[in-house]
């Protein structure tokens, strides 16, 4: 299996910052707005898109991560106890705008699951979807807002975000079977 | 792989009990978050059918079922068409009939459930038979042993009290003997069962050389309503001479727990100071009783949906 790198550190960290731009941008601010990222990796990037608001606009957004596994939809069809943890953001998601962020998108079932996992804390205003990486694939009518790069991918194509907080530093791969 | 039913530990592998244990290990970390809303039994149907009185077992039982999804539905003999006459097997007809997946059921005579079993569809679990078994009892008290001690390969279990009576002891000597645990037992000669050594366990000869050296101290309730006929003087002359107290403890490893499987009767098998001393699980076992119920139903249910996916 070979793997190409598609993003170093410079190019990952440019688009996050693209991001938190467009983010402001595209909520015209950042009132009520929160960031909330689906563990384990999009915790890191909701955590990061935060740390660059502040940096840029000195707003001081909500952010935190939320455990899907209750939520998954492959919990009776693979039966299987899942591995999961209870959810408590420190802050109320009703009337907030909510920017739930993930590293790569794929069928679109995490983010059903992280829907409802919110609605669960509580009725947001709205959800918007933040995702780094969108490689294609989708198995539910779910489309993000805020894309840091589109990457169609075949079925036998991964890509492999690398983070500084899990393998040590930022970068993109992809692998392919031949 | 466990079969249809639960009826006892007698006829349950090493393997299998390990597998249940292990699942519960999720259920409870589940549990201790408070997240008790699994999807994995919607649809299906657990009913409790007990012939004899109980809160725990019972409750353990029904919020399992309900923490997995399932519908619950509880039948007291002293409430239903058991008054009537209706036998055991009609009465397992009429609940498989009624599309029951799973029934829990608790009798006053060894071997009831073997027999309902043997004429239902549903899962049978047996919650208590007489003075034969009651494996989900057992199985909770490994899980609180394999807890604390990481696993059973010479682990030393004293097991005291009534004996004879108690279908908890007898469940925990045949799951404890195949997974490697040494049992050794005390109790007043009319509380010990004969033969009780054939199957494994060492009977001591006083409370001393019971509990000398071990990792897990049980105690077990004296079942008066078993009883008939004088079998010991009085409940204070057993607590004097068979009951537990902090100063008895002194014999086990320094790093024992003890544990009973409930209802306690406070100065009698234990002292008070025994059962509320911090090396006491009675608590904890209780928590571990409904994780432990989650996981034999999840696997009960995980073999019925394979077998009927195959069918």
């Amino acid at each position: 299996m070979s793997e190409r790198i598609l993003m170093d550190e410079w190019a990952i960290a440019r688009m996050l910052t693209r991001l938190a731009h467009e983010l402001v941008e595209h909520n015209k601010g950042t009132e009520d707005l929160c960031v909330i990222g689906i563990r384990r990796r999009g915790e890191f990037v909701a955590r990061r898109i935060a740390a660059l608001v502040k940096k840029l606009y000195g707003a001081d957004l909500p952010c935190a991560g939320i455990d899907i596994g209750m939520y998954r939809d492959d919990l009776v069809s693979g039966f299987f106890v899942p591995d999961a943890s209870v959810n408590d953001l420190g802050f109320s998601v009703d009337g907030k705008r909510v920017v739930l962020c993930d590293d790569v998108l794929h069928t679109g079932r995490s983010v059903r699951a992280a829907i409802e996992a919110i609605f669960d804390l509580g009725r947001p205003a709205r959800i918007e979807l933040l995702v780094l990486c969108d490689r294609g694939g989708r198995e539910l009518p779910v489309s993000p807002d805020l894309v840091g790069k589109n990457i169609p991918t075949s079925h036998r194509e991964w890509l492999d975000l690398r983070l500084r907080e899990i393998e040590g530093a930022d970068s993109l791969g992809i692998r392919s079977e031949h | 792989m466990l079969g249809k039913d639960l009826l006892g530990l007698y006829d349950t592998s090493a393997e299998d009990i390990v597998a249940i244990l292990d699942t519960a290990v999720g259920m409870k970390k589940l549990l201790t978050q408070n997240l008790k809303k699994l999807p994995h039994l919607q649809g299906r149907t657990v009913t409790t059918l007990f012939y004899e009185n109980s809160t725990r077992t019972r409750c353990s039982f029904e919020l399992a079922a309900k923490y997995l999804g399932a519908g619950t539905v509880n039948i007291s003999a002293s409430s239903s068409s058991v008054q009537k006459g209706e036998t055991l097997i009609d009465t397992g007809y009429t609940l498989d009939a009624m599309k029951n997946d799973v029934i829990v059921m608790r009798h006053p005579m060894g071997g009831a459930p073997h027999i309902l079993a043997k004429h239902v569809r549903a899962s049978v679990v047996n919650g208590g038979d007489g003075m034969n078994e009651h494996p989900t009892q057992a199985l909770l008290d490994f899980y609180t042993m394999r807890e604390k001690f990481g696993g059973f390969k010479g682990l030393k279990v004293a097991i005291l009290g009534d004996i004879k009576h108690s279908r908890v002891a007898k469940s925990n000597l045949f799951g404890l003997t195949k997974l490697g645990a040494e049992v050794s037992m005390y109790a007043p000669a009319t509380l010990m069962p004969q033969g009780i050594g054939q199957l494994g366990a060492k009977v001591a000869s006083s409370r001393e050389e019971a509990l000398a050296g071990a990792n897990v101290v049980m105690g077990l309730r004296i079942q008066l309503e078993r009883m008939h006929g004088g079998l010991f003087p009085s409940l204070s002359e057993y607590n004097r001479y068979y009951g537990l107290s902090e100063e008895h403890l002194r014999y086990a490893d320094p790093d024992c727990i003890v544990m009973h499987p409930g209802p306690v009767n406070r100065g009698v098998e234990f002292t008070s100071d025994v059962i509320d001393a911090p090396n006491s699980k009675i608590t904890e076992q209780v928590l571990n009783g409904v994780a432990v119920r989650m996981a034999l139903l999840f696997l009960l249910v995980k073999n019925r949906q394979e077998g009927e996916k195959n069918a």
